[in-house]
């Protein structure tokens, strides 16, 4: 039997993400939402507006189970562009051979980082009629990928007939969604299958967030796992009220809704039919603003919390706000770490 | 037991339009208990198209039998005359009973008065539940007797995903999230262990993606045999 040797210097991978994290820094990785059409340079041009400033940026599968150009389709642009793409992958729309080959292709296209997710359920989505395929759950899938790069074996068991696909496995954790217990555990699941890293869920209440990694700590997840907590710019105080009253697992607390509230304040004693176009544009600039100054501040109570190894930037459809918040975070410019030199 | 609902009235009459004389077989085992296809809803499903169809002036001749179950043989013996005599069957059986009257009578044509919809249970009067995808590898024994394959929406194995909120399921706030119901389950007979192992893959050649299924039982073949 051949083994295959695989040079990768000492990384499971070698990814641009897995250096930064590896060498200690503070990790950035951000998100990149397919368009809803065959059009390249929608993503040429998202690609333009991160490059420089993200480890790594995620590219969603079918995000909300809308219909969109597919995740290694867009990453491969993405490569192209001179940016890293962590692949995500759903259970919701193929099953494990699906999966399998579609990731020898990522592989072999130049992509280095996957994201495991179950994926949302196509009720809410643009094909509600649609058969899902639920297979395997992001656990397992995570199990799978591990096993490919580690053990060069297929999930039925046969080895693979030639290079295996080496990914930095990624796996998604919700720290506030139900049973809230339960979710250190879960985490602890999707590490022991194999994530060398972690995105979680949106963070608003940085306290919640705490207590969450103090059971992490206990568990002692955060030496097995890179952990990146998920931080995104509120566009309104509308917005912060949405996410808190019907977005599950997302905690959204007062003070932030207030915030950003007051930033919007000249504008509050105008009654709704007599604000102005120029009033309005004038009032949404002012609350992107505060949103993107919320999210820096976020950035830096949770860089104080041991365990937390990077954010992940969710600004999908407001790329543009990655860059002030990057900077205004301290978090520019980008570590470059550079390969070992080979014995 | 199986549960299904009965279709429309303008599906129903859709379906037998082409046929003169009708005859309505309801089944007295699962639809019954589930008020879909007994002899009451037989009765008022063939009254329902003799009124309906007179109104549209073009009056059906409707009759209407039940049998104690459409999916065997010997009850369906019982109404060989009646369906013989019938241009066309609507039965008010699950999809079992129809494909049985189109099997056992196949000079006959028959459709369908009842969607079928899944194996549960009343869980209180008037409402029915799903409890059991028929996977044909029960894992009940892992989970508390609550099964993550039919009722979690994805099917999940190794625990809940991010949509779980206050016991309720990402697709409405109307369906229990069937993990919640899991943990809370474990965690209340001190068993909570049992959900941190991982859950290889599941096998689903046992399932209906194995293609059709069959069971032969050798023993009660031979019996029969001898008999
Ligand atoms: S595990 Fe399979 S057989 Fe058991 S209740 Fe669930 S679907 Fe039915
Ligand atoms: S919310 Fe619960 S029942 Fe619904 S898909 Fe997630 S784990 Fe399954």
């Amino acid at each position: 039997m051949t083994t295959i040797e695989t040079n990768t210097n000492g990384y499971v991978v070698g990814s641009t993400l897995e250096r930064v994290l590896k060498a200690g820094h503070f990790a950035v990785t951000g998100e990149l939402g397919p368009p809803q059409s065959a059009d390249g340079d929608e993503i040429r041009e998202k690609a333009a507006l991160l490059k420089g400033l993200v480890d790594g940026v995620n590219i969603t599968d079918n995000q909300t189970a809308i219909v969109r150009m597919s995740s290694i389709g867009a990453g491969t642009i993405v490569v192209q562009e001179g940016l890293e793409p962590i692949i995500q992958m759903t259970c919701r729309d193929r099953n494990r051979l699906a999966i399998q080959s579609d990731l020898l292709g990522a592989y072999a296209l130049g992509m280095r980082n996957l994201l495991c997710l179950s994926g949302d359920h196509q009720k809410f989505g643009n094909h509600p009629t649609a058969k899902n395929v639920f297979d395997m759950d992001s656990v397992q899938l995570v199990k799978m990928v591990t096993d490919m790069r580690d053990e060069c074996i297929f999930q039925c068991g046969d080895a693979l007939k030639g290079q295996e696909p080496r990914f930095f496995i990624g796996a998604a954790s919700a720290p506030f969604a139900d049973p809230i217990d339960f979710r250190p555990y879960r985490l602890a699941k999707k590490i022991n299958a194999g994530a060398d890293f972690i995105q979680t869920q949106l963070v608003y209440d940085v306290e919640a967030f705490d207590r969450f990694m103090e059971k992490v700590r206990e568990l002692g997840l955060h030496e097995k796992t890179y952990i990146l907590a998920g931080v995104g710019p509120l566009k309104s105080p509308g917005m912060a009220r949405y996410m808190k009253n019907n977005v599950p697992g997302i905690l959204v607390p007062d003070e932030i809704i207030e915030r950003m509230t007051a930033a919007g304040k000249p504008w509050a004693d105008i009654k709704k039919d007599e604000l102005t176009r120029e009033d309005k544009r004038a009032r949404s600039k002012v609350w992107r603003d505060e949103g993107i100054q919320v999210c820096i501040d976020l950035i830096q109570q949770l860089r104080e919390i041991k365990g937390v190894a990077g954010v992940h930037i969710m600004a999908i459809e407001w790329e543009k706000a990655v860059k002030p918040i990057v900077e205004g975070a301290g978090l520019y410019p980008r570590p470059t770490v550079k390969e070992p030199v080979t014995q | 037991m199986i549960i299904a609902e009965r279709k429309p009235l303008d599906e129903i009459k859709t379906l037998v339009d082409d046929a003169q004389k009708v005859l309505v077989v309801g089944c007295g085992t699962c639809v019954t208990v589930c008020f879909a296809g007994g002899s009451r809803e037989a009765q008022i499903t063939a009254a329902s198209l003799r009124m309906s169809t007179k109104l549209d002036g073009n009056g059906k001749n409707v009759g209407d039998v039940t049998v104690q179950r459409q999916c065997e043989w010997e009850y369906l013996d019982e109404i060989k005359d009646q369906v013989e005599d019938a241009d066309m069957v609507l039965s008010l059986g699950c999809g079992i009973g129809v494909q049985a009257i189109a099997e056992h009578f196949p000079e006959s044509w028959v459709v369908p008065g009842l969607n079928t919809t899944f194996l549960g249970i009343p869980s209180e009067q008037g409402v029915w539940e799903e409890r059991c995808a028929a996977c044909g590898d029960c894992i009940l024994g892992l989970t508390g007797g609550i099964c993550p394959i039919a009722r979690c929406s994805k099917s999940l194995l190794n625990g809940p995903c991010g949509g779980s909120e206050a016991g309720h399921c990402e697709i409405d706030p109307d369906v229990p999230c069937a993990w919640q119901l899991i943990y809370d389950r474990l965690s209340s007979k001190d068993k909570l262990h049992v959900i941190l192992d991982l859950q290889p893959p599941k096998n689903w050649s046992t399932s209906r993606d194995g293609g059709p299924r069959k069971i032969v039982r050798e023993d009660l073949r031979l019996k029969a045999e001898e008999a």
